[in-house]
């Protein structure tokens, strides 16, 4: 279909495309600009060459948000491809009553994190239902400082991001589920395969690419984690801010009082680039192992 | 349904079998056992559902618990109390005279909105272009798009609070909204959608004489009513429960959205539990109710959105 009118595609294009390039593209570059420079985030700076990322690799408080963005993935990510896997299995047949579950169980998925956030932070507290339900059965005898010890912190951040995703990621993987062919579990079953060997026989190959999808999806979101630890500690990532992510560091550097946009610039390079990876690396893993 | 039935299925084909290779030790079937073993199974299907119902509702229940107990009523859980013994909506009363809760609810509904007619008006009408225009740089407006969605907005805030500065919109509403206005997944959706539609009815209304803009809005748009609903929601909860770009724009109380004046509540009145946690409420429970009319369209976006994008 041709237009008559060789501007009417940018026509429809206009708006979409502004928003791109002025809130994303320029932005972007102005990134890429900005961390070979010492600007503050008033303005002003001069070009600097690498310093930036030489400060980088002698800072400790971006090693220190490294490491914990790293922990962070290496927990929440098989986390996140298993648990859901385990619902959606669990919902995917049709009994009463199952449509109230599905929803329900995505309804965490639609509260924002900030909302998840300050109902975590009255759970875990040191006088909250969590601990008080596990004193109650005599398991601690003093209340866990879930929010108050850094590394505690960091994990029950992780337990907040799989209780907000596992609905969201059950519904993807029903999506996937309803096209596993009924057939062939049909024919395990009558070959005398029991449920489990079932699932982990036929359901779970069939839905490799799924699960490469899901581990991307959740590995990226991993990497940019941010307002679950700011929320469960009040914006401070526990005390010292040890807990402290990526994206909390690069706020804190750039934005704070006296930001250094440059520096931070510098640090949100190193974040993109490690999303970046992260696709790929996955990807590649993934059409390797489809061809062996 | 399909438990009961598969299993007597399955183990009535076991005799007549050719070689079982491993006979189990009771040669006939027994029906009732086996109705008991499939009911059993049901049973144990619905308990580990409620175990994750808990999970994943429990906390919802705990914090609208702790919002409705009264002054005088304990709220910490030594022995946890779920049910209230005098409940009372004065806490909600108090979560509006503390912060504007009403006035962030209406900024936030604002911004919301706003969005997501953004995201239909401008999402579609660039998922047209791309789906049935052909012109030079097609390819490279695609690309455009497609790099968008690579670039991780945490990645860009920096710049991204300075751009909004230059252009003083910083501390607005409006510079809330501006990045999320139309999102390359939106602009997906649409393309997609449109790309799904027979063209013979496009083509009949071009031999008809209708230019772009008509096949447009008169055709092609209203025959994609579902991605358009799939779109608006998901727009509008995303714009609703954000939160890093907000605090990061917006700076005097007064301009606040929902989750950040919420934020800023249990900051400032950390003290009072029963009046953060109804402050929560008040910005989820809107949430909750358009999400259980509307949640198969919610279904839909998670499946078109996550398994095709």
């Amino acid at each position: 279909m041709t237009g008559r009118r060789w501007y009417a595609p940018w026509l429809f294009l206009a708006p979409a495309l502004a928003v791109a390039v002025t809130f994303f593209l320029i932005p972007f570059g102005n990134t890429v600009v900005l961390s070979f420079t010492d600007a503050s985030t008033l303005g002003g700076g001069h070009f600097t060459g690498l310093d930036n990322y030489r400060r980088l690799l002698s800072d400790d408080a971006f090693w220190l948000s490294l490491r914990n963005t790293a922990l962070y993935l290496v927990v929440v990510v098989p986390l996140m491809v298993v648990l859901p896997l385990l619902v959606a299995v669990l919902v995917q047949r049709r009994i009463a009553g199952i449509g109230f579950f599905r929803a329900v169980f995505y309804s965490p998925v639609v509260a924002s994190m900030v909302v998840a956030g300050l109902i975590w932070s009255w759970l875990l507290s040191s006088d909250g239902l969590v601990n008080s339900l596990l004193r109650a059965v005599h398991l601690v005898a003093e209340p866990l400082p879930f929010l108050t010890d850094s590394r505690l912190l960091l994990f029950s951040a992780m337990a907040m991001t799989v209780w907000k995703g596992l609905g969201y990621y059950m519904v993807v993987y029903l999506a996937a589920l309803a096209n596993v062919p009924r057939s062939l579990l049909e024919a395990a079953e009558v070959d005398g395969a029991g449920p489990v060997r079932r699932f982990t026989s036929v359901t779970v190959p069939l839905l490799r690419p799924t699960m490469v999808l899901v581990a991307t999806l959740s590995a990226i979101a991993s990497a940019k984690v941010f307002a679950e630890v700011y929320t469960l500690s009040d914006g401070s990532a526990g005390p010292g801010g040890e807990a402290r992510t990526l994206v909390y560091t690069i706020r804190e550097a750039g934005l704070g009082l006296g930001g250094e946009a440059g520096y931070a610039s510098a640090m949100s390079l190193a974040l993109f680039l490690g999303t970046l990876g992260l696709s790929v690396f996955v990807t590649r893993l993934n059409s390797r192992e489809q061809q062996a | 349904m399909s438990a009961p039935t598969t299993i007597p299925l399955a183990d009535s084909a076991h005799p007549s079998a050719p070689a079982p290779r491993e006979t189990p030790a009771p040669v006939t079937p027994k029906p009732r056992a086996l109705r008991l073993r499939a009911a059993g199974g049901t049973g144990v299907r619905y308990l580990l559902l409620l175990v994750v119902l808990v999970v994943t509702v429990g906390p919802f229940l705990w914090q609208l618990s702790t919002s409705l107990k009264g002054a005088g009523e304990s709220v910490f859980g030594y022995p946890p109390q779920l049910l209230p013994h005098d409940p009372t909506l004065d806490h909600y009363a108090s979560a509006a005279r503390t912060v504007p809760v009403l006035s962030y609810a209406f900024n936030s509904l604002l911004v919301a909105v706003g969005c997501a007619v953004t995201n239909c008006l401008f999402g579609s009408l660039a998922g047209y272009a791309l789906a049935r225009m052909r012109f030079r740089g097609r390819r490279i407006a695609f690309g455009i798009f497609l790099a968008t969605m690579i670039i991780p907005f945490e990645t860009i805030m920096v710049s991204e609070f300075l751009m909004m500065r230059s252009l003083g919109l910083n501390d607005t509403l409006v510079g809330v909204m501006l990045p999320l206005a139309v999102t390359s997944l939106s602009i997906l959706l649409f393309r997609n959608a449109f790309l799904g539609l027979p063209r013979e009815v496009e083509e009949a209304a071009v031999l008809d004489g209708a230019g772009e803009w008509q096949r447009y809005a008169r055709i092609a748009l209203p025959s994609v009513r579902g991605t358009t609903a799939v779109v608006a929601i998901f727009s509008f909860v995303f714009a609703w429960d954000d939160f890093l770009w907000p605090l990061i724009v917006l700076s005097d109380p007064a301009n606040y959205t929902l989750t950040v004046g919420i934020q800023y509540l249990s900051g400032t009145f950390t003290n009072d539990q029963r009046v953060v946690a109804a402050g929560t409420m008040i910005a989820v429970v809107p949430l909750l109710l358009l999400f259980f009319t509307l949640q198969r369209y919610f279904f839909r976006g998670v499946g078109e959105g996550a398994v095709k994008g």
